[in-house]
């Protein structure tokens, strides 16, 4: 690809029309929703190429093939982006998916370098909001978690969560809220104490005949790992030990182990 | 006499003279003057005084997430097939990787218990209700030719998740996976088919086990 002409292969031209398709053009037509219309021309971000040539790809993913090359000096118009690849459209119209690598290699109008936000480990520190999904064992039962968190400082976040549980013999739901304590939040794998109160309704089995439906209060206190993996990406896994304050006699004791992935913002 | 003539001479000379200064550097005519011996060191020989034209760059438009709609079949085991719709939302992570949330509803049929034994039903609420959180991977991305000069981005993902599912009177973990076809009309609308497994434990005849439950289904997405 490093001939310096621009080459379009025709099996992958977007532009030529075909009878063949024409029930499918009519089925995107319909799911073409008005949001999806295109920004005006005049708005979109215009770059200019410096390295000796820019690869275009027919999609957004290592695997598409490279379709057109656009020569050093050359403006291009950035369309969209999803995930690290950018839609560009070249001075003659064609338009493909260049990756984040290359797009950093372009120069803005007024000649300076173009940066492109990535997220990377110091983000992964200092992002002020969390949300992620985890499941795991919660006393026997199985639990699917959901979270959202805001980071006071990076050490100390606040963290609401909502849980579903789902047992043998009952089922039911949790909402609690904690505080998480970070000792080494710029480490990729930063260990945390967490430290919380909620409510918790179990309610039996229709199966079951004896029994009612409850709702109590529940602390608890718990360790866990965040890691680091990729842009905004994280996993964790934490161990959290109950106290449910039953209106019988004695508490309940609930441990639980979990393990999910989350995003911060 | 000869005094007034000095004097307009001489006169005459300094206007000549005057006008020939005026006019030595417009024709660059004469010696250029030296310019005076600068006290600060050479380097920025031109200061410009020029601010620097600040350029308020138009925000990329982001399109990570995708919604889509989508309908088709639904085995329950024991319970025959019927249909099932529902909606997805999308998060696209990388490239490969994107995480989904899903919302399903489907009808069970009778089962052929409940229909030789006559009018005995097992349960009442019929409806079928699930959600799950999966994790996804765009495995075999690739492209599809449509006669002799138009191609489609398309997309073969596994994917697998957690969720729950309400069916005959309970809430049922339910663990899902299976695969799809991405196939993209446009870089923001897409068309799906999904082929899924829903598998959760139910004991309504007698005994406890593990039950299979396939869905096929055919979606449109957009991206956003």
């Amino acid at each position: 690809m490093s001939e310096l002409s621009t080459t379009t292969i025709p099996s992958t031209s977007r532009s030529s029309s075909s009878v063949w398709c024409a029930c499918l053009l009519a089925l995107a037509l319909l799911a073409i929703t008005p949001g999806h219309a295109e920004a005006a021309d005049d708005e979109l971000r215009k770059v200019a190429v410096a390295d000796p040539y820019l690869e275009m790809h027919t999609g957004p993913a290592r695997g598409y093939p490279i379709f057109h090359v656009v020569d050093r000096g050359e403006s291009i118009e950035i369309v969209m982006q999803r995930t690290d690849w950018y839609q560009v459209r070249a001075a003659n119209g064609v338009e493909g998916w260049v990756d984040q690598a290359q797009m950093e290699l372009t120069l803005k109008p007024d000649g300076s370098e173009v940066e492109f936000a990535r997220a990377t480990l110091e983000d992964f520190t200092n992002a002020r909001w969390e949300a992620g999904i985890l499941a795991g064992d919660f006393g026997g039962a199985n639990i699917v978690s959901l979270y959202g968190g805001y980071s006071l400082n990076p050490h100390v976040s606040v963290e609401v969560w909502g849980s579903q549980i789902l047992g043998n013999f009952s089922n039911g739901w949790m909402g609690s809220v904690n505080v998480v304590h970070e000792t080494w939040p710029d480490w990729r794998f930063s260990p945390f104490f967490t430290l919380g109160a909620g409510i918790i309704h179990t309610s039996p089995k229709s199966t079951i005949v004896q029994g009612e439906d409850r709702t109590d209060e529940v602390g608890h206190v718990g360790v866990g790992l965040r890691v680091y993996a990729t842009r905004r990406f994280l996993l964790r896994v934490e161990y959290k030990s109950y106290v449910v304050f039953t209106s019988r006699d004695e508490n309940e004791e609930v441990e639980e182990w979990k393990a999910g992935f989350a995003f911060f913002f | 006499m000869e005094s007034r003539f000095r004097v307009l001479f001489l006169i005459t000379l300094v206007i000549m003279l005057s006008g020939c200064a005026a006019t030595k550097n417009l024709f660059g005519i004469g010696d250029e003057e030296a310019p005076p011996p600068s006290s600060e060191p050479l380097g920025q020989v031109i200061d410009p005084q020029v601010e620097r034209r600040e350029i308020k760059e138009p925000a990329i438009d982001r399109e990570d997430f995708e919604v889509s709609a989508f309908a088709g079949i639904m085995n329950i085991e024991d319970f025959g097939s019927d249909a099932v719709y529902g909606l997805r939302l999308a998060y696209h992570v990388t490239e490969g990787f994107f995480v989904e949330a899903s919302v399903g509803q489907s009808e069970a049929s009778l089962t052929s218990f409940e229909v030789l034994s006559g009018g005995a039903r097992l349960f009442d609420d019929r409806t079928l209700t699930y959600y799950n959180l999966n994790l996804g991977y765009n495995i075999l991305p690739g492209e599809v030719f449509v006669g002799e000069g138009r191609a489609y981005n398309t997309n073969f993902y596994l994917i697998a998740g957690l969720g729950s599912t309400n069916f005959a009177e309970d809430d049922r973990f339910t663990v899902n996976f299976g695969a799809g076809f991405r196939f993209l009309l446009t870089d923001s609308v897409a068309l799906h088919a999904d082929f899924r497994d829903h598998l959760f434990d139910i004991d309504i005849l007698g005994r406890e086990k593990t039950t299979h439950n396939l869905e096929g289904t055919i979606g449109v997405s957009v991206f956003f």
